[in-house]
């Protein structure tokens, strides 16, 4: 590696920033710690500073590791700032400019190359973690720190992990359900890895919803992880290598479209083209699979769903980040929401505020995530809702997380849109006590 | 120069969160900046979040010389936060506290942190009204917005942020806490140092509290849409409207190279060929903004008027004013660099001043876009280039310089709501006399004998007109 890091940052994107200063408001991390520093604005000026060499890569770390890259500030920029490549860029540029130490080398290189990507081995570490969840050595592992040994994500939110369903369950889901009548649409499903290690019920409902409404439903062989993590984590060129294995395999058929259940997920798949600018042939494929892929409420929110059951609960909706600001998804879920019959629907005051969890940030930056999330909170108290809708694996977590530490869980429940329309649509009391 | 640990040091006897004070190399280079242009770091940032901590501080930047510069959230377009000679940086947006309604005296006392939009949405609960509208007030504090005296559309009607101020409570650069004014709307006793303060961007004395005056908020309001061939017939059916006893709140007008750009960005069925586009907005009583809407549309159509279009819900309003609202994201798509300028010519005089426009362009060869307040003589003309070619921003300068001059020639003047900040300085003998500057000079003296308080701004300094180095 010849080449000065900072050639990697994205200095001419940063020109196309006029200061203004309409994203402060829209920015967790500017209301939580206050300081222009730790603000869109702030940040885009020390990129580009960077790339001046009037800051060093390693004073600009902190800053850009404190971002949670929820790109709620793109939304709102009103010249349509590249925040999110500016970001992802400065990670890059960071990554190779720092000497990993061996020992966080290979812990890295444990999530990124070994678990995350691998399902296999992700089904491991769950079916390890259902293991220990039933037999009780739960407890034991508490106290002997064991649970180290599962990826550090899964032990920080252990408290809050659903029951994770037991392996022989998990692997009868049937990888393709055809609807009872003519197919309307034929779909492909994307898994991703981590809501389908921890939520695969979430994905079995979701498949189940979609025949439901009269979709052909495939979780085509070969799928792996979206990327999504490390492309957030400066690790491009294995973002692309798993992109492409995504692309391979939902083109072995001809789906009208490609759906995934997380907003994190599906924000990548949606900028799987930005992956391969220089590669041309490559780029027109990830085009091809962006243009069909889609998240799961937008083809629901277009299929006659069979709703049928009335849900008399008051529910409020916490979208996801990447849903909103990446992939521009905001009525849809809120719709599907109002179409089940008996729900007192409570819109957030301020939904677009991120709620922490940021693929792994709530756990890399636990303190201020949790500060982040006691502002939603906030709001969610504010409106006493008895369930928690949310659209994303990570958002569920940190939900829940946030229904302990506000000591809200004896009458407060975070779940998937997907369980609340398969409750209302009678496939399973997943809404029920 | 004063060592900047010991000015740290004594910073931290007086803010006792050592959190607020910001002397990071990371810290310093965010608060170097604002939205016009130029860059200058501080020696250290100070988040005050009380009277005592801004009078302590002040205290000490007075007996040491140090420059104390006041910011908001930096969104200015004229450089009054910008720390031009170092020293300290006052960041007042973290200090939000205060906001509070009186619903029977009809103000609100805020701190000055507040955003302005929060400000007007907290009186929306009351039935009353903030009225100035700044461009930025979603993101703008009310310290910045009484600072620079800050306009807005809807000025047109019900004038601009100093007609809304009744009191204050004001840190003098000696660090002696003041009250001006008071919670009445009438209020003789003395010289109105109220209004000297507002709009005197941060040089007479530094703003910790406000009382401002609240409306009845208007219950309906109506947009009208009037699309026009020529520019002049625009000009003048905004005379015709305001000579025919209607107020609208607002009228804003966009040009052909503004509708240009926004088709070209997002499409949303303009006419390209049309050389001006107006929009109306009316506020009052549901019967009478639909009686004014009916007779705008009927003026207009005795002024050649191409097309009218009336909301008929609140749907179709936010999609007149979307055109409006697209045309800084589509110049910004052209080119990155913005000069935004708000030099305001008298009202009879904006037909004169458009043409003067339309010769700038061409004799110096810019891109130019024109839109902004009509109603009220403040255009804003924005000159689209690119900071890194330096060819572009000599012209870019020269056209800025024609631009004021025409606006002075015309009985206008400098800056309508922007301020003069560092951007304007160099300008000021153009409008005022040596006189006139001399006896501001004098009030500034008197108020700040040591020039500690946000110094090189208003005033002329030797050295280049126009600041556009980063």
């Amino acid at each position: 590696m010849n080449e000065d890091p900072r050639e990697k940052l994205d200095y001419d994107a940063t020109f196309s920033c006029i200061q203004c200063g309409s994203c402060l408001p829209a920015c967790p991390t500017y209301k939580t710690m206050g300081t222009e520093t730790q603000s869109p604005r702030g940040r885009i000026n020390l990129v580009k500073m960077a790339a001046e060499g009037k800051i060093t890569l390693d004073e600009l770390k902190e800053p850009i590791d404190l971002c949670l890259g929820c790109r709620a500030c793109e939304r709102v920029c009103p010249t349509h700032v590249a925040y999110g490549r500016i970001l992802e860029s400065a990670k890059v540029a960071i990554r190779e400019h720092e000497q990993l130490s061996p020992v966080k080398k290979f812990q890295e290189d444990l999530y990124y190359n070994q678990v995350f990507p691998k399902k296999n081995v992700m089904g491991a570490g769950t079916n390890l973690l259902w293991f220990y969840q039933k037999s009780g050595l739960r407890r034991l592992a508490e106290k002997t720190r064991l649970h180290h040994l599962l990826p550090e994500c899964i032990s920080t939110f252990e408290e809050i992990l659903p029951s994770v369903t037991s392996p022989v369950r998990r692997h009868r889901r049937p990888s393709r359900i055809a609807p009872k009548h003519t197919p309307r649409f034929k779909v492909g499903f994307f898994t991703g890895c981590i809501m389908d290690a921890l939520f695969d019920r979430i994905n079995d409902l979701g498949m189940r919803l979609l025949a439901a409404g009269g979709c052909t439903v495939a979780a085509v062989g070969g799928q792996t992880c979206c990327g999504a993590l490390h492309n957030h984590g400066g690790r491009t060129q294995q973002a692309r290598e798993l992109a492409k294995q995504n692309i391979k395999a939902f083109e072995t058929e001809s789906f009208d479209y490609v759906v995934n259940t997380a907003g994190g997920c599906g924000a990548m798949l949606h900028e799987y083209p930005e992956l391969f600018a220089d590669d041309p042939s490559w780029k027109a494929r990830a085009e091809a699979f962006a243009a069909r892929s889609i998240d799961i409420s937008e083809l629901l929110a277009r299929l006659d769903l069979p709703l049928q059951k009335e849900i008399r609960r008051r529910v409020t909706y916490q979208p996801s980040c990447h849903l909103t600001n990446v992939q521009k998804v905001v009525d849809e879920p809120k719709q599907l929401i109002r179409s089940v019959r008996g729900i007192d629907f409570r819109e957030l005051d301020n939904p677009d505020f991120c709620c922490g969890s940021a693929g792994i940030y709530n756990v890399v930056h636990f303190d201020e995530s949790m500060k982040i999330l006691d502002v939603k909170m906030a709001d969610v108290k504010a409106h006493d809702p008895e369930i928690i809708v949310t659209t994303n694996p990570g958002c569920l977590l940190q939900m829940k997380a946030g229904i302990e530490r506000e000591g809200l869980q004896d009458h407060v429940r975070a779940i998937h849109l997907i369980e609340l329309l398969a409750e209302a649509c009678g496939l399973e009391d997943g809404v029920k006590k | 120069m004063v060592p900047k640990e010991k000015l740290t040091e004594q910073l931290h006897r007086i803010v006792s969160d050592p959190g607020r004070i910001l002397t990071k190399e990371t810290d310093l280079v965010s608060y170097g900046y604002d939205a016009s242009f130029g860059f200058y770091k501080p020696d250290v940032v100070v988040q005050v979040k009380s009277e005592e901590e801004v009078a302590a501080v002040l205290k000490i930047a007075n007996k040491l010389r140090v420059p104390v510069t006041p910011r908001g959230q930096a969104s200015s377009l004229s450089g009054g936060p910008l720390p031009v000679d170092g020293g300290i940086v006052l960041d007042f947006s973290q200090w939000k506290e205060k906001l509070v309604i009186d619903s029977e005296d009809m103000v609100a006392v805020v701190s000055p942190g507040v955003i302005t939009a929060d400000l007007d949405h907290e009186a929306e609960k009351y039935g009353l009204l903030y009225a100035p509208d700044p461009g930025s007030s979603h993101f703008s504090t009310i310290g910045g917005n009484l600072a620079e005296n800050s306009g807005g559309p809807r000025c047109l009607k019900y004038g601009v942020t100093k007609d809304y101020v009744i009191g204050l409570r004001v840190v003098s650069p000696q660090g002696e806490i003041i009250r001006t004014g008071g919670r009445t709307v009438k209020n003789v006793t003395g010289y109105d140092l109220t209004k000297l303060i507002v709009g005197s961007e941060g040089t007479l004395g530094v703003i910790t509290e406000a009382t401002l005056r609240l409306i009845p908020r208007p219950l309906a309001s109506h947009t009208v849409m009037l699309i026009f061939d020529h520019f002049v017939e625009a000009a003048k059916t905004v005379t015709r409207i305001l000579t025919s006893r209607i107020q609208p709140a607002k009228i804003e007008m966009m040009d052909q190279a503004s509708i240009q750009a926004v088709e070209a960005f997002k499409p949303q069925g303009l006419p390209v060929d049309a050389e001006a586009i107006l929009l109306v907005g009316l506020d009052g009583h549901p019967a009478a903004v639909a009686d004014d809407a009916a007779r705008i549309s009927d003026i207009a159509k005795k002024m050649r008027v191409r097309s009218v279009k009336v909301d008929h819900s609140e749907a179709e309003a936010r999609e007149l004013w979307m055109a409006r609202k697209l045309v800084s994201p589509a110049i910004a798509a052209k080119k990155p660099t913005k000069i935004s300028e708000d030099a305001t010519v008298p009202r009879s005089k904006i037909p004169d001043f458009c043409q003067k426009l339309q010769d700038i362009k061409k004799e110096y060869q810019i891109d130019l876009v024109v839109f902004g307040h009509i109603g009220d003589g403040n255009l804003h003309p924005n000159i689209i280039c690119d900071k890194r070619d330096r060819e572009e921003m000599k012209r870019a300068e020269q056209a800025v310089e024609a631009i004021f001059k025409a606006a002075i020639e015309l009985g206008g003047t400098l800056s309508g709501e922007h301020g003069i900040g560092t951007m304007k300085r160099a300008y000021m003998p153009w409008e005022l006399t040596p006189q006139e500057l001399d006896l501001m000079k004098r009030i500034k003296m008197a108020w700040d004998p040591n020039n500690i308080l946000n110094p090189s701004k208003i005033f002329p300094v030797a050295g280049p007109k126009l600041v556009q180095s980063r």
